[in-house]
């Protein structure tokens, strides 16, 4: 579904990401684990089309969307939920969903959609008319991921869905993930919290320092000194 | 009794007048960070649209109106496809200089077409008339400068909660790329914010020729700086601040004109900025901002 070739992103004359190469298929559930600083964020970014590559190139269902808008690549199918969540905290919860459909003509769907999430996500229902910005972290997370499944998109991208999150929070947040994978979404799941990404990961990339470390099955990753090794790099 | 009725219809139409074109600032610059100076050539662009068409023979009050509004939002729409969106992720000293360089070269555009001395427009003067409620005179023209800007505030409110559009602009004014990640197109965002912009700058334009019954190139300059402090007063950014900014800078200066003796009165604006000075040492952020740390980090 989507293919990245020789992806390079640059900041000036830092280059973040170096000649960066994967893949992930029709359903599966892909982790790009790494460190800090390893790139991952500019690799998602560069997806969706925030940041513009250097080089290379970006492959949705056999589109080469380099050059498209980021606009436009949402309305490809390809969404993300941002690092730190990103929820529109002066809108109402209700509100966040909207915007979420923003791109989907059919009015009776969305309302479907949104009472879907309402009754998945029973405090978003309690807070609906409240602003976002008054939710827990947890809250927001579910929120977020929530937007960006009201375009209901073919591949979403979880840019780091644990961050700042309570451990238990984290255990839901991701139960949540592995249920989106068993419903058929395509999934690149970018973490640190290499654990809970390998749950139900069907593949993993490991990135540091911009470039890729690992390729391959989470069991080829179950060395936890190995894992290390490449966050590391040694 | 009388004279504290008008000079609180004073206040109100001052104040706004001032809300409206403050809350065209606003909306740009709370999706865009740009304070466009510009915004007053805007209402002078419209301001000489209905003087072109009287001259040319229009004669119907309410399509030189419709006119005034439609030519200040194709004005705003122009202004930021042409010289704003070039510059859209340039600092934002340039996206300034840029305004006040469209504010010039717009000015002069008045002066060497039209002429550089005021034109007469009597089209719009059937608004300004006295109107007799028993003892009371009041002047039509501050009551539908009233009536007008309130309905246009709820008309924007309304606008801004129900619509989808409404909804990505409120959440641009503080995430902008967030909000492309849903999919919302960047340009279609900030065309609307300066079309509501323009739109509000024509309803002002409408106020302006009727009470004047003139053009000039400068007449958008001093209402503007008047609605930047404005914007000032409420908080900059803040749409709802616009509105209470403007509104209390109208009640500041008429209240100003009505407490000082006759002999004083030229210190009318010295004075209304001493208020505004010590409104601001109280609260920096504006009445309605936000106050901002730095090195706040929003997540």
């Amino acid at each position: 579904m989507l293919r990245v070739e020789n992806l390079s992103v640059r900041y000036g004359a830092v280059a973040a990401v170096r000649d960066l190469s994967l893949s992930v298929g029709q359903g599966e559930l892909v982790a790009l684990l790494g460190p800090n600083g390893a790139g991952k964020s500019s690799t998602i970014n560069a997806l969706t089309g925030l940041v513009a590559p250097s080089a290379g190139r970006i492959v949705l269902d056999g589109q080469d969307i380099s050059r498209v808008r980021t606009e436009d690549r949402i309305r490809a199918g390809l969404t993300s939920t941002p690092e730190g969540r990103h929820i529109f905290a002066n809108l109402t919860v209700g509100e966040n969903l909207r915007l979420g459909a923003a791109t989907r003509r059919d009015a009776r769907g969305v309302r479907q959609d949104i009472e879907r999430f309402l009754a998945l996500f029973p405090v978003l229902s309690e807070r609906y008319a409240q602003a976002a910005g008054t939710l827990s972290g947890g809250e927001q997370q579910m929120l977020a991921i929530a937007r960006s499944l009201m375009s209901r998109p073919k591949l979403l991208l979880l840019d780091e869905p644990s961050l700042g999150l309570a451990p238990k929070i984290v255990v839901r947040i991701f139960d949540f993930i592995g249920q989106l994978k068993a419903e058929g979404l395509t999934l690149l799941v970018v973490e640190q919290n290499a654990r809970q990404a390998l749950r139900f990961a069907d593949r993993v990339y490991v990135m540091s320092s911009g470039a890729l470390r690992f390729d391959g099955l989470p069991s080829g990753l179950a060395d936890e000194h190995g894992l290390l090794n490449l966050y590391i790099g040694g | 009794m009388d004279y504290a009725l008008q000079q609180l219809l004073n206040a109100l139409a001052f104040g706004a007048e001032y809300s409206l074109v403050a809350l065209g600032l606003a909306v740009v610059f709370s999706i865009m960070g740009l304070v466009n100076f510009a915004h007053g050539e805007i209402i002078g662009v419209s301001a000489y649209s209905v003087f072109l068409a009287a001259a040319l023979g229009l004669t119907s009050p309410i399509v030189a109106v419709l006119l005034a509004i439609a030519a200040a939002a194709l004005a705003a729409i122009a202004f930021e496809r042409v010289a704003f969106r070039p510059v859209r992720y340039a600092p934002t000293t340039t996206g300034l200089l840029t305004a006040f360089g469209v504010s010039i070269v717009v000015q002069n555009l008045f002066m060497l077409l039209i002429s550089p001395k005021p034109q007469s427009v009597s089209i719009l003067n059937g608004l300004n008339q006295m109107w007799f409620f028993g003892p009371f005179a009041v002047s039509s023209l501050q009551v539908m400068e009233l009536v007008v800007s309130g309905l246009t505030i709820l008309a924007l409110v309304l606008f801004l909660n129900r619509s989808t559009l409404g909804l990505a602009i409120r959440a641009a004014s503080r995430d902008f790329a967030t909000v492309r990640l849903m999919g919302i197109r960047a340009n279609r965002v900030i065309a609307t914010a300066f079309a509501i912009s323009g739109a509000l700058a024509g309803i002002a334009a409408v106020f302006i020729i009727a009470r004047r019954g003139s053009v000039s190139p400068d007449l958008g300059f001093s209402l503007v700086l008047k609605a930047f402090v404005a914007c000032v007063i409420g908080g900059f950014g803040s749409l709802p601040g616009a509105a209470v900014g403007g509104m209390l800078l109208g009640f500041i200066e008429v209240g100003l004109l009505v407490a000082l003796p006759q002999e004083y009165g030229g210190f009318k604006d010295a004075l209304t900025y001493v208020i505004i000075v010590a409104l601001l040492v109280y609260r920096p952020e504006g009445l309605l901002g936000q106050r901002v740390e730095l090195g706040d980090k929003e997540i």
